[in-house]
């Protein structure tokens, strides 16, 4: 404590531990407010953090809590995959070439302001209601907003790296490496980091409509019965996995590639 | 003309009958370069000076083949002649160390990996190998991108004002270097400079370049021993002798 006070304050607002503290201490007192909130209130459809808390434990001791959350992470990693592999080329190849971006230029808007609900529609009618379409649907709505997002990257590439590449006799390989993909890292970790929050989301919906197991299924049937405990149960047990990949996974992927910046 | 391989290694042949910009947008089409015609012997320093904007560039970039659209042809003597650019910028890729920008100019499994080190003790970088470029200053920068110009042993090395917007002393400190380096191995220097007295220090030979449609005005051979470069006195009469000035 003695040497958080003395400290500049510039470093002690970066310094990790404070920061966890902050972070700690501002979801204590939200789960304060709620408590206090749902006392206050009274009523079976604003249960307390406790009562969500012990729904979660029953669900994870039947093992139903984690069957759920693992289907729908399967779909939220198989569509997220899909979705920044073809939305990535597509961006890639309409941000180098002026042609091809004129043309589909119109066709990516299209699709950025088509309705996810109604791409969901349209895939479980088309394709019936399978596993295939249910993913699909979900990476349908992602790739234009990978596409966008890379293609600005795409456009921004340099020029006068690209021209040393060649001088140096670099070929397609050492230039893809070293000279391209990094200048696209930070476009791709920006459509990765929303992505993920929009992906799960859609996934939910999708299992809500047209799948017999995931998350977004046992919300629908937990409305059903007006269980408020258990939906908050699961969108609350998601969303610590959600945040579990943003720290783990995609923060230190963060930190690596820009560790170059000053 | 005799065959590309009967040239000497090293040598260069350039003729620029004509190279414009083509018109865009409101821009209206504007010729840059006209009836240039040089031959460069086999390791020889020759520096093309003239003012600012006047097309130096340009011709560089048509000799290294990065700008293809002209009229004219570029001659590079020797089978598989390898030509390296030093660039007005450092152009180091910030993602990568100082060390690997280094090491990417040479092919795979090149034994000359083994002198990287030696190569940035010879540009004063000795231990900033694992360093990120934008963590140096501009001149040392500047020496980085010298080493990776110079590790890959270029038969034709093209540098395009690599000193410009320097401190003097820095810049002079990096001619010095140039010199040391190009002596220890004298490979086909085409240098650019607006700077006269960098231009008669370095080079063997100077190409002054003029004119809004530019062409070659004068073609000198540089009197001075390699001692004699150091000499600022020296280096200063052949300037006023070769740029007539008084």
């Amino acid at each position: 404590m003695q040497r958080l006070n003395t400290a500049p304050r510039t470093s002690a607002a970066q310094s990790p531990l404070f920061r966890i503290a902050w972070g700690v201490g501002s979801i204590v007192g939200f789960l304060l407010f709620w408590e206090v909130m749902a006392l206050l209130i009274q009523h079976r459809h604003l249960p307390p953090p406790t009562a969500v808390f012990s729904a979660m434990a029953r669900e994870f001791a039947s093992g139903e809590l984690m069957f759920h959350i693992g289907m729908t992470l399967y779909r939220v990693v198989v569509a997220f995959v899909i979705a920044m592999l073809i939305g990535s080329t597509i961006g890639i190849v309409m941000g180098r070439n002026g042609g091809i971006d004129r043309f589909f230029d119109t066709w990516l808007i299209l699709f950025l302001n088509l309705p996810a609900l109604v791409i969901i529609i349209l895939c479980y009618v088309w394709f019936g209601r399978t596993e295939v379409a249910a993913i699909t649907a979900v990476a349908v709505n992602k790739i234009p907003n990978v596409a966008v997002t890379v293609r600005e990257g795409a456009r921004s590439l340099s020029r006068d790296l690209a021209e040393m590449a060649h001088m140096y006799r670099f070929g397609w390989w050492k230039t893809l490496r070293h000279v391209t993909l990094p200048q696209l890292a930070p476009f791709f970790l920006a459509s990765a980091r929303t992505g993920l929050s929009l992906v799960w989301k859609i996934v939910l919906v999708v299992e809500l409509l047209g799948r017999s197991n995931g998350v977004g299924f046992q919300l629908g049937t937990y409305f059903q019965m007006f269980d408020v405990s258990m939906i908050l149960a699961y969108a609350l047990a998601f969303i610590i996995i959600v945040q579990l990949i943003e720290f783990g996974i995609l923060q230190p992927i963060a930190a690596r590639v820009n560790r170059w910046r000053r | 003309m005799a065959p590309l391989d009967d040239a000497p290694s090293g040598s260069l042949k350039v003729r620029v009958k004509r190279k414009i910009y083509p018109a865009s947008g409101v821009r209206e089409a504007q010729p840059v370069l006209k009836d240039i015609a040089i031959d460069i012997e086999p390791r020889s320093f020759v520096v093309i000076t003239g003012p600012s904007g006047c097309g130096k560039s340009t011709l560089l970039n048509i000799i290294a083949g990065l700008d293809k659209d002209y009229e004219g042809e570029v001659v590079l003597g020797g089978a598989d002649t390898k030509v390296g650019y030093i660039f007005q910028s450092p152009r180091l890729l910030p993602w990568r160390t100082v060390g690997q920008n280094i090491a990417l100019a040479l092919p795979d499994g090149d034994p000359r990996h083994g002198r990287i080190d030696e190569t940035l003790r010879q540009v004063g970088l000795e231990g900033f190998a694992s360093q990120y470029p934008e963590r140096l200053s501009l001149g040392m920068q500047r020496r980085a991108a010298l080493a990776r110009g110079f590790i890959s042993e270029p038969d034709v090395l093209l540098m395009d004002e690599p000193f410009v917007s320097l401190d003097d002393p820095t810049a002079q400190g990096l001619r010095e270097l140039l010199i040391g380096l190009w002596n220890r191995r004298p490979t086909t220097v085409v240098f650019i400079t607006h700077d006269r007295t960098e231009a008669v220090m370095l080079g063997t030979r100077i190409l002054r370049m003029s004119g809004a449609n530019a062409t070659i005005v004068q073609d000198e051979t540089v009197r001075l021993s390699p001692s004699e470069r150091t000499d600022r006195d020296k280096v200063l009469a052949e300037q006023q002798r070769i740029f007539r000035e008084t």
